[in-house]
Protein backbone atom coordinates (compact mmCIF):
# COMPACT_ATOMS: atom_id res chain seq x y z
CA UNK A 1 0.00 0.00 0.00
CA UNK A 2 2.88 2.07 0.44
CA UNK A 3 3.78 2.50 -3.20
CA UNK A 4 0.32 4.01 -3.85
CA UNK A 5 1.40 7.47 -2.83
CA UNK A 6 4.06 7.69 -5.28
CA UNK A 7 0.71 8.78 -7.56
CA UNK A 8 -0.18 12.47 -8.31
CA UNK A 9 -2.97 13.46 -5.40
CA UNK A 10 -6.00 14.67 -7.09
CA UNK A 11 -5.22 18.38 -6.36
CA UNK A 12 -1.93 18.03 -7.48
CA UNK A 13 -2.99 16.69 -10.91
CA UNK A 14 -5.86 19.31 -11.40
CA UNK A 15 -2.96 22.25 -10.49
CA UNK A 16 -0.59 21.03 -13.34
CA UNK A 17 -3.72 20.58 -15.80
CA UNK A 18 -5.16 23.84 -15.43
CA UNK A 19 -2.12 26.10 -13.92
CA UNK A 20 0.63 24.81 -15.10
CA UNK A 21 0.06 24.00 -18.90
CA UNK A 22 -1.47 27.61 -19.10
CA UNK A 23 1.06 30.33 -20.03
CA UNK A 24 1.08 34.51 -19.84
CA UNK A 25 1.32 36.15 -23.39
CA UNK A 26 4.30 38.07 -23.97
CA UNK A 27 4.10 39.57 -27.55
CA UNK A 28 0.46 40.18 -27.94
CA UNK A 29 -1.97 41.94 -25.63
CA UNK A 30 -4.01 39.91 -23.22
CA UNK A 31 -7.32 42.00 -24.23
CA UNK A 32 -6.53 41.68 -27.74
CA UNK A 33 -6.32 37.58 -27.58
CA UNK A 34 -9.30 37.53 -25.54
CA UNK A 35 -11.59 40.76 -26.79
CA UNK A 36 -15.08 39.56 -25.19
CA UNK A 37 -13.79 39.28 -21.60
CA UNK A 38 -14.68 42.67 -20.59
CA UNK A 39 -17.64 44.19 -22.65
CA UNK A 40 -20.31 42.84 -20.33
CA UNK A 41 -19.07 44.80 -17.09
CA UNK A 42 -17.55 42.17 -15.31
CA UNK A 43 -14.74 42.13 -13.29
CA UNK A 44 -12.05 39.54 -12.17
CA UNK A 45 -9.22 40.66 -10.80
CA UNK A 46 -7.45 37.02 -10.28
CA UNK A 47 -8.36 34.03 -12.41
CA UNK A 48 -6.18 31.79 -10.40
CA UNK A 49 -9.36 31.42 -7.57
CA UNK A 50 -11.36 29.21 -10.02
CA UNK A 51 -11.55 25.89 -8.92
CA UNK A 52 -13.16 23.01 -10.44
CA UNK A 53 -14.37 21.06 -7.30
CA UNK A 54 -14.27 18.00 -8.96
CA UNK A 55 -10.73 18.01 -9.96
CA UNK A 56 -11.25 16.48 -12.94
CA UNK A 57 -8.36 15.91 -15.50
CA UNK A 58 -8.64 14.76 -19.03
CA UNK A 59 -6.97 10.87 -18.28
CA UNK A 60 -9.71 10.66 -15.63
CA UNK A 61 -12.38 12.45 -17.80
CA UNK A 62 -11.80 9.70 -20.93
CA UNK A 63 -11.31 6.66 -18.57
CA UNK A 64 -14.84 7.43 -16.75
CA UNK A 65 -16.58 8.34 -19.74
CA UNK A 66 -15.90 5.92 -22.07
CA UNK A 67 -17.25 3.66 -18.83
CA UNK A 68 -20.19 5.38 -19.11
CA UNK A 69 -20.53 5.05 -22.87
CA UNK A 70 -20.01 1.50 -23.07
CA UNK A 71 -22.74 0.99 -20.70
CA UNK A 72 -25.42 2.96 -22.46
CA UNK A 73 -24.59 1.33 -26.20
CA UNK A 74 -24.52 -2.03 -24.48
CA UNK A 75 -28.28 -1.28 -22.93
CA UNK A 76 -29.50 0.58 -26.80
CA UNK A 77 -28.09 -2.79 -28.30
CA UNK A 78 -30.38 -4.92 -25.93
CA UNK A 79 -33.28 -2.83 -25.87
CA UNK A 80 -33.40 -2.36 -29.77
CA UNK A 81 -32.79 -6.22 -30.09
CA UNK A 82 -35.36 -7.18 -27.99
CA UNK A 83 -38.23 -4.38 -29.29
CA UNK A 84 -37.82 -2.76 -25.92
CA UNK A 85 -40.41 -0.84 -27.83
CA UNK A 86 -43.24 -3.19 -27.01
CA UNK A 87 -42.70 -2.91 -23.49
CA UNK A 88 -43.46 0.66 -22.72
CA UNK A 89 -46.71 1.30 -20.70
CA UNK A 90 -48.70 2.78 -23.75
CA UNK A 91 -47.92 4.30 -26.80
CA UNK A 92 -49.11 7.01 -26.04
CA UNK A 93 -45.67 7.44 -23.69
CA UNK A 94 -43.77 7.77 -27.36
CA UNK A 95 -45.38 11.63 -27.93
CA UNK A 96 -43.18 12.77 -24.81
CA UNK A 97 -40.30 11.14 -27.22
CA UNK A 98 -41.18 13.49 -30.19
CA UNK A 99 -41.32 16.30 -27.92
CA UNK A 100 -37.97 15.42 -26.23
CA UNK A 101 -36.10 15.11 -29.63
CA UNK A 102 -37.26 18.00 -31.41
CA UNK A 103 -37.25 20.08 -28.37
CA UNK A 104 -34.15 19.21 -26.16
CA UNK A 105 -31.98 17.04 -28.25
CA UNK A 106 -31.21 20.03 -30.31
CA UNK A 107 -30.53 22.34 -27.40
CA UNK A 108 -27.68 20.07 -26.35
CA UNK A 109 -26.28 20.24 -29.36
CA UNK A 110 -26.82 23.86 -29.12
CA UNK A 111 -24.70 23.67 -25.57
CA UNK A 112 -21.98 22.25 -27.26
CA UNK A 113 -21.58 24.93 -29.28
CA UNK A 114 -21.61 27.42 -26.81
CA UNK A 115 -19.51 26.03 -24.37
CA UNK A 116 -16.61 25.53 -27.35
CA UNK A 117 -17.27 29.07 -27.78
CA UNK A 118 -16.62 30.34 -24.63
CA UNK A 119 -14.02 28.09 -23.43
CA UNK A 120 -12.38 30.48 -26.09
CA UNK A 121 -13.11 33.35 -24.91
CA UNK A 122 -11.94 33.31 -21.02
CA UNK A 123 -8.45 34.45 -20.23
CA UNK A 124 -8.70 32.26 -16.99
CA UNK A 125 -7.36 28.19 -17.65
CA UNK A 126 -9.24 26.56 -15.35
CA UNK A 127 -12.45 28.33 -17.01
CA UNK A 128 -11.45 26.88 -20.55
CA UNK A 129 -10.88 23.78 -19.56
CA UNK A 130 -14.31 23.40 -17.62
CA UNK A 131 -16.01 24.42 -20.67
CA UNK A 132 -14.26 22.14 -23.00
CA UNK A 133 -14.90 19.35 -21.01
CA UNK A 134 -18.72 20.58 -20.99
CA UNK A 135 -18.69 20.89 -24.55
CA UNK A 136 -17.59 17.39 -25.10
CA UNK A 137 -20.22 16.38 -22.81
CA UNK A 138 -22.93 18.31 -24.58
CA UNK A 139 -22.16 16.84 -27.49
CA UNK A 140 -22.35 13.24 -26.55
CA UNK A 141 -25.92 13.94 -25.39
CA UNK A 142 -26.93 14.96 -28.39
CA UNK A 143 -25.43 12.15 -30.08
CA UNK A 144 -26.90 9.53 -27.77
CA UNK A 145 -30.35 10.75 -27.84
CA UNK A 146 -30.75 10.59 -31.49
CA UNK A 147 -29.24 7.40 -31.01
CA UNK A 148 -31.74 5.93 -28.66
CA UNK A 149 -34.45 7.46 -30.24
CA UNK A 150 -33.44 6.05 -33.69
CA UNK A 151 -35.18 3.04 -32.55
CA UNK A 152 -38.26 4.03 -32.26
CA UNK A 153 -38.10 6.11 -35.25
CA UNK A 154 -38.63 3.13 -36.97
CA UNK A 155 -41.91 2.63 -35.15
CA UNK A 156 -43.63 5.85 -34.55
CA UNK A 157 -44.18 8.85 -36.48
CA UNK A 158 -43.05 11.95 -35.74
CA UNK A 159 -39.54 11.49 -34.98
CA UNK A 160 -38.01 11.77 -38.42
CA UNK A 161 -36.45 15.09 -38.97
CA UNK A 162 -36.01 16.51 -35.57
CA UNK A 163 -33.22 18.40 -36.18
CA UNK A 164 -35.27 20.06 -38.92
CA UNK A 165 -38.56 21.21 -37.26
CA UNK A 166 -36.57 22.64 -34.25
CA UNK A 167 -35.31 25.47 -36.78
CA UNK A 168 -39.18 25.71 -37.68
CA UNK A 169 -42.00 24.67 -36.08
CA UNK A 170 -43.92 27.38 -33.69
CA UNK A 171 -43.55 25.60 -30.06
CA UNK A 172 -39.88 24.84 -31.08
CA UNK A 173 -39.20 28.34 -31.35
CA UNK A 174 -39.48 28.03 -27.59
CA UNK A 175 -36.15 25.93 -26.46
CA UNK A 176 -34.77 27.40 -29.64
CA UNK A 177 -34.77 31.14 -29.12
CA UNK A 178 -34.02 30.36 -25.47
CA UNK A 179 -30.34 29.08 -26.47
CA UNK A 180 -30.24 31.68 -28.79
CA UNK A 181 -30.44 33.91 -26.11
CA UNK A 182 -27.98 32.86 -24.47
CA UNK A 183 -25.56 31.97 -26.69
CA UNK A 184 -25.65 35.64 -28.31
CA UNK A 185 -24.74 37.18 -24.81
CA UNK A 186 -21.78 37.42 -24.04
CA UNK A 187 -19.47 34.81 -22.02
CA UNK A 188 -20.38 35.47 -18.39
CA UNK A 189 -23.70 35.91 -19.05
CA UNK A 190 -23.59 32.60 -20.92
CA UNK A 191 -22.20 30.90 -17.99
CA UNK A 192 -25.10 32.30 -15.66
CA UNK A 193 -27.85 31.85 -17.71
CA UNK A 194 -26.67 27.84 -18.98
CA UNK A 195 -24.75 26.45 -16.35
CA UNK A 196 -26.11 28.56 -13.31
CA UNK A 197 -29.66 29.30 -14.00
CA UNK A 198 -30.53 26.13 -15.94
CA UNK A 199 -28.33 23.70 -15.30
CA UNK A 200 -28.32 24.32 -11.17
CA UNK A 201 -31.44 25.36 -10.47
CA UNK A 202 -34.03 23.94 -13.30
CA UNK A 203 -32.50 21.37 -15.20
CA UNK A 204 -32.96 18.43 -12.12
CA UNK A 205 -36.72 18.73 -13.09
CA UNK A 206 -36.40 17.83 -16.32
CA UNK A 207 -33.62 14.88 -16.34
CA UNK A 208 -34.92 13.43 -12.96
CA UNK A 209 -38.28 12.97 -12.15
CA UNK A 210 -39.06 12.87 -15.88
CA UNK A 211 -36.29 10.33 -16.63
CA UNK A 212 -37.62 8.58 -13.18
CA UNK A 213 -40.72 8.07 -15.23
CA UNK A 214 -39.57 7.29 -18.81
CA UNK A 215 -38.19 4.09 -16.43
CA UNK A 216 -41.62 3.86 -14.43
CA UNK A 217 -43.14 3.80 -18.10
CA UNK A 218 -40.76 1.05 -19.57
CA UNK A 219 -38.65 2.94 -21.80
CA UNK A 220 -35.48 1.22 -20.61
CA UNK A 221 -33.28 3.06 -23.52
CA UNK A 222 -34.44 6.77 -22.69
CA UNK A 223 -34.22 6.28 -18.57
CA UNK A 224 -30.44 5.17 -19.51
CA UNK A 225 -29.19 7.70 -21.70
CA UNK A 226 -31.07 10.08 -19.43
CA UNK A 227 -29.10 9.54 -16.43
CA UNK A 228 -25.90 8.87 -18.10
CA UNK A 229 -26.41 12.19 -19.35
CA UNK A 230 -27.26 13.73 -15.78
CA UNK A 231 -24.08 11.77 -14.45
CA UNK A 232 -22.36 14.58 -16.16
CA UNK A 233 -25.21 16.93 -15.14
CA UNK A 234 -23.87 16.72 -11.59
CA UNK A 235 -20.26 18.11 -12.36
CA UNK A 236 -21.92 20.85 -15.06
CA UNK A 237 -24.06 21.35 -11.52
CA UNK A 238 -21.38 22.10 -9.76
CA UNK A 239 -19.64 24.25 -12.43
CA UNK A 240 -22.47 26.46 -12.19
CA UNK A 241 -22.41 27.21 -8.76
CA UNK A 242 -18.62 27.60 -8.78
CA UNK A 243 -19.08 30.17 -11.74
CA UNK A 244 -21.29 32.02 -9.62
CA UNK A 245 -19.34 32.18 -6.74
CA UNK A 246 -16.26 32.78 -8.31
CA UNK A 247 -18.08 35.87 -10.16
CA UNK A 248 -19.47 36.88 -7.20
CA UNK A 249 -16.22 36.84 -5.34
CA UNK A 250 -13.86 38.61 -7.39
CA UNK A 251 -15.75 42.32 -7.04
CA UNK A 252 -18.75 44.16 -5.76
CA UNK A 253 -19.71 45.55 -8.68
CA UNK A 254 -20.41 42.22 -10.37
CA UNK A 255 -23.13 41.33 -8.05
CA UNK A 256 -25.97 43.88 -9.12
CA UNK A 257 -25.11 42.30 -12.70
CA UNK A 258 -25.21 38.59 -11.84
CA UNK A 259 -28.48 39.20 -9.86
CA UNK A 260 -30.17 40.83 -13.00
CA UNK A 261 -29.09 38.00 -14.92
CA UNK A 262 -30.44 35.23 -12.76
CA UNK A 263 -33.86 37.17 -12.42
CA UNK A 264 -33.65 36.81 -16.35
CA UNK A 265 -32.43 33.45 -16.95
CA UNK A 266 -34.60 32.01 -13.93
CA UNK A 267 -37.65 32.95 -15.83
CA UNK A 268 -36.71 32.27 -19.39
CA UNK A 269 -35.70 28.71 -17.88
CA UNK A 270 -39.25 28.61 -16.17
CA UNK A 271 -41.19 29.27 -18.78
CA UNK A 272 -38.82 26.96 -21.26
CA UNK A 273 -40.03 24.13 -18.48
CA UNK A 274 -43.66 24.87 -18.73
CA UNK A 275 -43.03 21.99 -21.85
CA UNK A 276 -41.79 19.55 -19.41
CA UNK A 277 -44.61 20.15 -17.15
CA UNK A 278 -47.16 18.77 -19.26
CA UNK A 279 -44.86 15.88 -20.35
CA UNK A 280 -44.63 14.92 -16.54
CA UNK A 281 -48.50 15.58 -15.84
CA UNK A 282 -50.12 14.70 -19.25
CA UNK A 283 -47.34 12.27 -21.27
CA UNK A 284 -46.22 9.77 -19.13
CA UNK A 285 -48.97 7.12 -19.00
CA UNK A 286 -47.68 5.59 -15.42
CA UNK A 287 -47.46 8.37 -13.27
CA UNK A 288 -43.93 9.05 -10.15
CA UNK A 289 -44.61 12.47 -9.30
CA UNK A 290 -46.72 15.64 -10.22
CA UNK A 291 -45.13 18.89 -11.83
CA UNK A 292 -46.45 20.25 -8.22
CA UNK A 293 -44.52 18.16 -5.93
CA UNK A 294 -41.27 18.12 -8.87
CA UNK A 295 -41.36 21.72 -8.46
CA UNK A 296 -41.37 21.77 -4.41
CA UNK A 297 -38.73 19.63 -4.30
CA UNK A 298 -36.48 20.68 -6.82
CA UNK A 299 -37.17 24.21 -7.11
CA UNK A 300 -38.74 25.52 -3.79
CA UNK A 301 -36.84 23.36 -1.76
CA UNK A 302 -33.55 22.83 -3.19
CA UNK A 303 -33.32 26.04 -4.96
CA UNK A 304 -34.36 27.69 -1.25
CA UNK A 305 -31.26 26.30 0.14
CA UNK A 306 -28.84 27.67 -2.81
CA UNK A 307 -30.67 31.09 -2.36
CA UNK A 308 -29.79 30.94 1.29
CA UNK A 309 -26.55 29.92 0.78
CA UNK A 310 -25.83 32.76 -1.84
CA UNK A 311 -27.41 35.73 0.56
CA UNK A 312 -23.79 36.60 1.56
CA UNK A 313 -22.97 37.83 -1.01
CA UNK A 314 -25.56 39.48 -1.05
CA UNK A 315 -28.15 37.64 -4.14
CA UNK A 316 -31.67 37.67 -3.49
CA UNK A 317 -33.88 34.36 -4.96
CA UNK A 318 -35.05 35.47 -8.41
CA UNK A 319 -37.45 38.69 -8.77
CA UNK A 320 -40.53 36.37 -10.12
CA UNK A 321 -40.23 33.34 -8.45
CA UNK A 322 -43.02 34.14 -6.76
CA UNK A 323 -45.00 34.19 -9.39
CA UNK A 324 -43.75 30.68 -10.65
CA UNK A 325 -44.49 29.04 -7.39
CA UNK A 326 -48.03 29.85 -7.63
CA UNK A 327 -47.44 28.98 -11.45
CA UNK A 328 -47.11 25.04 -9.96
CA UNK A 329 -51.19 24.75 -9.45
CA UNK A 330 -51.66 25.81 -13.14
CA UNK A 331 -48.89 25.09 -15.54
CA UNK A 332 -49.29 22.10 -16.85
CA UNK A 333 -52.69 21.91 -17.19
CA UNK A 334 -52.80 25.58 -19.25
CA UNK A 335 -50.35 23.92 -21.44
CA UNK A 336 -51.88 20.57 -22.08
CA UNK A 337 -54.87 22.14 -23.05
CA UNK A 338 -53.74 24.75 -25.48
CA UNK A 339 -51.47 21.87 -27.20
CA UNK A 340 -54.80 19.48 -27.21
CA UNK A 341 -56.47 22.67 -29.83
CA UNK A 342 -53.25 22.96 -31.54
CA UNK A 343 -52.53 19.21 -32.67
CA UNK A 344 -53.06 19.96 -36.11
CA UNK A 345 -49.57 21.75 -35.95
CA UNK A 346 -47.93 19.41 -33.88
CA UNK A 347 -45.41 16.54 -34.50
CA UNK A 348 -46.89 14.51 -32.08
CA UNK A 349 -50.28 13.83 -30.69
CA UNK A 350 -52.57 14.67 -28.14
CA UNK A 351 -55.29 13.26 -25.91
CA UNK A 352 -57.97 13.96 -23.36
CA UNK A 353 -56.80 12.09 -20.18
CA UNK A 354 -58.35 8.90 -19.09
CA UNK A 355 -60.33 8.71 -16.27
CA UNK A 356 -58.33 7.44 -13.92
CA UNK A 357 -55.79 10.10 -14.84
CA UNK A 358 -58.37 13.00 -14.01
CA UNK A 359 -58.76 11.16 -10.86
CA UNK A 360 -54.93 11.54 -10.20
CA UNK A 361 -55.09 14.88 -10.76
CA UNK A 362 -57.74 15.84 -8.89
CA UNK A 363 -55.80 13.92 -5.68
CA UNK A 364 -52.29 16.19 -6.80
CA UNK A 365 -54.02 19.45 -7.98
CA UNK A 366 -56.85 19.58 -5.19
CA UNK A 367 -57.25 23.26 -5.43
CA UNK A 368 -57.57 23.57 -8.82
CA UNK A 369 -58.03 20.75 -11.06
CA UNK A 370 -61.68 19.91 -10.37
CA UNK A 371 -62.35 23.89 -10.49
CA UNK A 372 -60.53 25.15 -13.41
CA UNK A 373 -59.32 22.43 -15.93
CA UNK A 374 -61.21 19.06 -15.63
CA UNK A 375 -64.66 20.73 -16.96
CA UNK A 376 -62.71 22.00 -19.76
CA UNK A 377 -61.73 18.07 -21.00
CA UNK A 378 -65.12 17.09 -20.30
CA UNK A 379 -66.45 19.54 -22.81
CA UNK A 380 -64.16 18.54 -24.68
CA UNK A 381 -64.27 14.65 -24.61
CA UNK A 382 -67.64 15.42 -25.15
CA UNK A 383 -67.17 17.65 -28.36
CA UNK A 384 -64.66 14.81 -29.57
CA UNK A 385 -67.63 12.02 -28.78
CA UNK A 386 -70.21 14.14 -31.45
CA UNK A 387 -67.31 13.82 -34.25
CA UNK A 388 -66.57 17.48 -33.18
CA UNK A 389 -62.87 17.01 -32.09
CA UNK A 390 -62.01 20.59 -31.19
CA UNK A 391 -59.06 22.60 -33.19
CA UNK A 392 -58.14 25.65 -32.76
CA UNK A 393 -58.07 27.55 -36.14
CA UNK A 394 -56.86 31.03 -35.44
CA UNK A 395 -52.62 31.60 -34.62
CA UNK A 396 -51.85 32.23 -31.14
CA UNK A 397 -49.97 35.45 -30.02
CA UNK A 398 -47.34 34.95 -28.76
CA UNK A 399 -44.89 36.19 -26.08
CA UNK A 400 -42.22 38.67 -27.84
CA UNK A 401 -39.55 37.28 -25.33
CA UNK A 402 -40.26 33.65 -24.35
CA UNK A 403 -42.18 32.98 -27.13
CA UNK A 404 -44.84 30.68 -25.64
CA UNK A 405 -48.29 31.86 -26.87
CA UNK A 406 -49.42 33.98 -24.32
CA UNK A 407 -51.76 31.35 -22.52
CA UNK A 408 -50.73 31.86 -18.93
CA UNK A 409 -52.80 33.17 -15.78
CA UNK A 410 -52.10 36.02 -13.43
CA UNK A 411 -50.71 35.04 -10.10
CA UNK A 412 -53.80 34.46 -8.07
CA UNK A 413 -56.23 35.00 -10.56
CA UNK A 414 -56.67 31.97 -12.66
CA UNK A 415 -58.90 32.77 -15.23
CA UNK A 416 -57.63 36.36 -16.04
CA UNK A 417 -55.35 35.69 -18.66
CA UNK A 418 -51.76 37.40 -18.16
CA UNK A 419 -51.01 40.23 -20.87
CA UNK A 420 -48.49 43.08 -21.08
CA UNK A 421 -47.33 45.56 -24.33
CA UNK A 422 -45.31 47.97 -24.41
CA UNK A 423 -44.58 50.27 -28.16
CA UNK A 424 -41.38 50.70 -28.51
CA UNK A 425 -40.10 52.91 -31.16
CA UNK A 426 -43.39 53.23 -33.06
CA UNK A 427 -43.81 49.28 -32.79
CA UNK A 428 -45.90 47.38 -30.15
CA UNK A 429 -44.93 44.68 -28.89
CA UNK A 430 -46.98 41.60 -26.53
CA UNK A 431 -45.58 39.42 -23.77
CA UNK A 432 -47.19 36.54 -21.56
CA UNK A 433 -45.77 38.16 -18.10
CA UNK A 434 -44.66 40.90 -16.41
CA UNK A 435 -41.23 39.22 -16.02
CA UNK A 436 -41.04 39.06 -20.05
CA UNK A 437 -41.74 42.57 -19.80
CA UNK A 438 -38.86 43.48 -18.02
CA UNK A 439 -36.30 41.26 -20.09
CA UNK A 440 -37.75 43.11 -22.83
CA UNK A 441 -37.14 46.33 -21.50
CA UNK A 442 -33.47 45.93 -20.59
CA UNK A 443 -32.11 45.30 -23.98
CA UNK A 444 -35.04 46.50 -26.42
CA UNK A 445 -32.88 46.31 -29.61
CA UNK A 446 -32.30 42.46 -28.45
CA UNK A 447 -36.13 41.41 -28.50
CA UNK A 448 -37.26 43.36 -31.36
CA UNK A 449 -35.05 40.84 -33.92
CA UNK A 450 -36.83 37.92 -32.37
CA UNK A 451 -38.32 34.87 -35.26
CA UNK A 452 -41.94 34.66 -34.05
CA UNK A 453 -42.85 31.84 -35.71
CA UNK A 454 -46.83 32.94 -36.01
CA UNK A 455 -45.66 36.32 -37.30
CA UNK A 456 -43.22 34.98 -39.84
CA UNK A 457 -46.41 32.81 -41.17
CA UNK A 458 -48.45 36.40 -41.58
CA UNK A 459 -45.68 37.23 -43.09
CA UNK A 460 -45.70 34.55 -45.55
CA UNK A 461 -41.62 33.49 -45.05
CA UNK A 462 -43.21 30.00 -44.16
CA UNK A 463 -43.91 28.69 -47.73
CA UNK A 464 -47.76 29.53 -47.43
CA UNK A 465 -50.35 31.48 -46.51
CA UNK A 466 -52.37 28.29 -44.88
CA UNK A 467 -51.70 26.38 -42.22
CA UNK A 468 -51.78 23.08 -44.28
CA UNK A 469 -49.40 24.22 -46.05
CA UNK A 470 -47.38 25.40 -43.57
CA UNK A 471 -47.48 22.14 -41.57
CA UNK A 472 -46.82 19.66 -44.49
CA UNK A 473 -44.13 21.79 -46.47
CA UNK A 474 -42.51 24.02 -44.18
CA UNK A 475 -42.40 22.13 -41.13
CA UNK A 476 -41.74 18.45 -42.98
CA UNK A 477 -44.44 17.18 -40.27
CA UNK A 478 -46.71 14.82 -42.55
CA UNK A 479 -50.75 15.09 -42.49
CA UNK A 480 -52.54 12.68 -41.03
CA UNK A 481 -49.19 10.55 -39.79
CA UNK A 482 -47.52 12.84 -37.43
CA UNK A 483 -50.16 15.13 -36.17
CA UNK A 484 -53.80 15.30 -34.98
CA UNK A 485 -55.54 13.38 -32.08
CA UNK A 486 -53.72 10.44 -30.58
CA UNK A 487 -57.15 7.76 -30.56
CA UNK A 488 -57.32 6.35 -34.06
CA UNK A 489 -53.32 7.55 -35.18
CA UNK A 490 -51.80 5.22 -37.16
CA UNK A 491 -49.48 5.08 -33.95
CA UNK A 492 -52.57 3.93 -32.16
CA UNK A 493 -53.25 1.65 -34.66
CA UNK A 494 -50.19 0.59 -34.59
CA UNK A 495 -49.79 0.10 -30.87
CA UNK A 496 -53.02 -1.83 -30.51
CA UNK A 497 -51.94 -4.50 -33.23
CA UNK A 498 -48.61 -4.94 -30.89
CA UNK A 499 -50.55 -5.58 -28.13
CA UNK A 500 -52.87 -7.82 -30.03
CA UNK A 501 -55.98 -5.90 -29.65
CA UNK A 502 -58.10 -4.44 -32.86
CA UNK A 503 -58.92 -0.68 -32.39
CA UNK A 504 -61.49 -0.01 -30.28
CA UNK A 505 -64.66 2.44 -31.21
CA UNK A 506 -63.30 5.42 -31.86
CA UNK A 507 -66.34 7.42 -29.71
CA UNK A 508 -66.47 5.29 -27.20
CA UNK A 509 -62.27 5.58 -26.59
CA UNK A 510 -62.41 9.69 -27.18
CA UNK A 511 -64.67 9.69 -24.87
CA UNK B 1 -35.21 26.89 7.50
CA UNK B 2 -34.51 23.94 6.93
CA UNK B 3 -31.18 23.94 4.33
CA UNK B 4 -30.82 20.16 2.72
CA UNK B 5 -28.18 18.81 0.97
CA UNK B 6 -28.82 15.93 -1.96
CA UNK B 7 -27.40 13.15 -4.13
CA UNK B 8 -29.16 11.02 -6.15
CA UNK B 9 -27.76 7.41 -7.88
CA UNK B 10 -28.90 5.23 -10.44
CA UNK B 11 -30.82 2.40 -8.53
CA UNK B 12 -28.06 -0.35 -9.90
CA UNK B 13 -25.20 -2.48 -7.77
CA UNK B 14 -22.39 -0.24 -7.26
CA UNK B 15 -24.96 2.34 -6.12
CA UNK B 16 -26.28 -0.08 -3.28
CA UNK B 17 -22.82 -0.29 -1.65
CA UNK B 18 -22.54 3.88 -1.95
CA UNK B 19 -26.53 4.03 -0.19
CA UNK B 20 -24.80 1.38 2.24
CA UNK B 21 -21.75 3.58 3.29
CA UNK B 22 -23.22 7.38 3.45
CA UNK B 23 -26.10 5.48 5.75
CA UNK B 24 -22.91 4.41 7.63
CA UNK B 25 -21.07 7.67 7.72
CA UNK B 26 -24.50 9.77 8.04
CA UNK B 27 -26.95 8.36 9.85
CA UNK B 28 -29.15 11.02 10.13
CA UNK B 29 -29.77 10.98 6.26
CA UNK B 30 -33.40 10.12 4.67
CA UNK B 31 -32.80 7.60 1.88
CA UNK B 32 -35.76 7.80 -0.88
CA UNK B 33 -36.47 4.99 -3.45
CA UNK B 34 -37.72 6.20 -6.68
CA UNK B 35 -37.86 4.58 -10.40
CA UNK B 36 -34.48 3.06 -11.29
CA UNK B 37 -32.86 6.16 -8.98
CA UNK B 38 -31.94 6.22 -4.93
CA UNK B 39 -32.03 10.10 -3.84
CA UNK B 40 -30.56 10.48 -0.70
CA UNK B 41 -31.08 14.17 1.68
CA UNK B 42 -29.93 15.30 4.65
CA UNK B 43 -29.38 18.55 6.66
CA UNK B 44 -26.40 20.96 5.91
CA UNK B 45 -24.28 17.58 5.41
CA UNK B 46 -23.27 14.36 3.62
CA UNK B 47 -20.37 12.82 3.22
CA UNK B 48 -18.69 10.15 1.20
CA UNK B 49 -15.62 8.27 2.89
CA UNK B 50 -13.77 6.46 0.22
CA UNK B 51 -12.77 4.15 3.47
CA UNK B 52 -16.27 3.06 4.02
CA UNK B 53 -16.73 2.23 0.71
CA UNK B 54 -14.07 -0.16 0.37
CA UNK B 55 -14.62 -1.70 3.24
CA UNK B 56 -18.14 -2.28 2.12
CA UNK B 57 -16.81 -3.42 -1.62
CA UNK B 58 -13.71 -5.19 -0.40
CA UNK B 59 -11.69 -3.44 -3.18
CA UNK B 60 -10.06 0.04 -3.50
CA UNK B 61 -12.19 2.43 -4.37
CA UNK B 62 -11.32 5.91 -6.37
CA UNK B 63 -13.91 8.86 -5.04
CA UNK B 64 -14.01 9.73 -8.36
CA UNK B 65 -15.85 6.16 -9.26
CA UNK B 66 -19.06 7.86 -8.21
CA UNK B 67 -19.32 9.94 -11.16
CA UNK B 68 -20.46 6.43 -12.94
CA UNK B 69 -23.66 6.29 -10.97
CA UNK B 70 -24.28 9.59 -9.87
CA UNK B 71 -27.73 11.42 -11.16
CA UNK B 72 -27.66 14.31 -9.53
CA UNK B 73 -26.68 16.75 -6.57
CA UNK B 74 -27.21 19.61 -4.09
CA UNK B 75 -24.75 21.30 -1.71
CA UNK B 76 -21.14 23.10 -2.31
CA UNK B 77 -18.52 20.26 -3.73
CA UNK B 78 -15.55 19.32 -1.71
CA UNK B 79 -13.69 16.28 -3.38
CA UNK B 80 -10.50 15.02 -2.69
CA UNK B 81 -8.71 11.34 -2.50
CA UNK B 82 -10.41 10.53 0.79
CA UNK B 83 -14.04 11.92 0.87
CA UNK B 84 -16.76 13.56 -1.56
CA UNK B 85 -18.83 16.31 0.78
CA UNK B 86 -21.96 18.09 -0.29
CA UNK B 87 -23.19 20.52 1.65
CA UNK B 88 -24.42 24.18 2.76
CA UNK B 89 -22.36 26.11 5.60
Amino acid sequence: MAVKNKKLNLKDKYQYLTRDMAWEPSYQKKEDIFPDEQFEGIKITDWSQWEDPFRLTMDAYWKYQAEKEKKLYAIFDAFAQNNGHQNISDARYVNALKLFLTGVSPLEHAAFQGYAKVGRQFSGAGARVACQMQAIDELRHSQTQQHAMSHYNKHFNGLHDAAYMHDRVWFLSVPKSFFDDARSAGPFEFLTAISFSFEYVLTNLLFVPFMSGAAYNGDMATVTFGFSAQSDEARHMTLGLEVIKFILEQHEDNVPIVQRWIDKWFWRGFRLLSLVSMMMDYMLPNKVMSWAEAWEVYYEQNGGALFKDLERYGIRPPKYQDVANDAKHHLSHQLWTTFYQYSQATNFHTWIPEKEEMDWMSEKYPETFDKYYRPRYEYLAKEAAAGRRFYNNTLPQLCQVCQVPTLFTEMGAPTKLSHRQLVHEGERYHFCSEACCDIFKDEPEKYVQAWLPVHQIYQGNCEGADVETVVQKYYHINIGEDNFEYIGSPDHKHWLSIKGQKPADQSKDAA
Amino acid sequence: MSQLVFIAFQDNDNARYMVEAIQEDNPEAEVQHQPAMIRIQAEKRLVINRETMEEKLGRDWDVQEMLIDVISIGGNVDEDDDHFILEWK
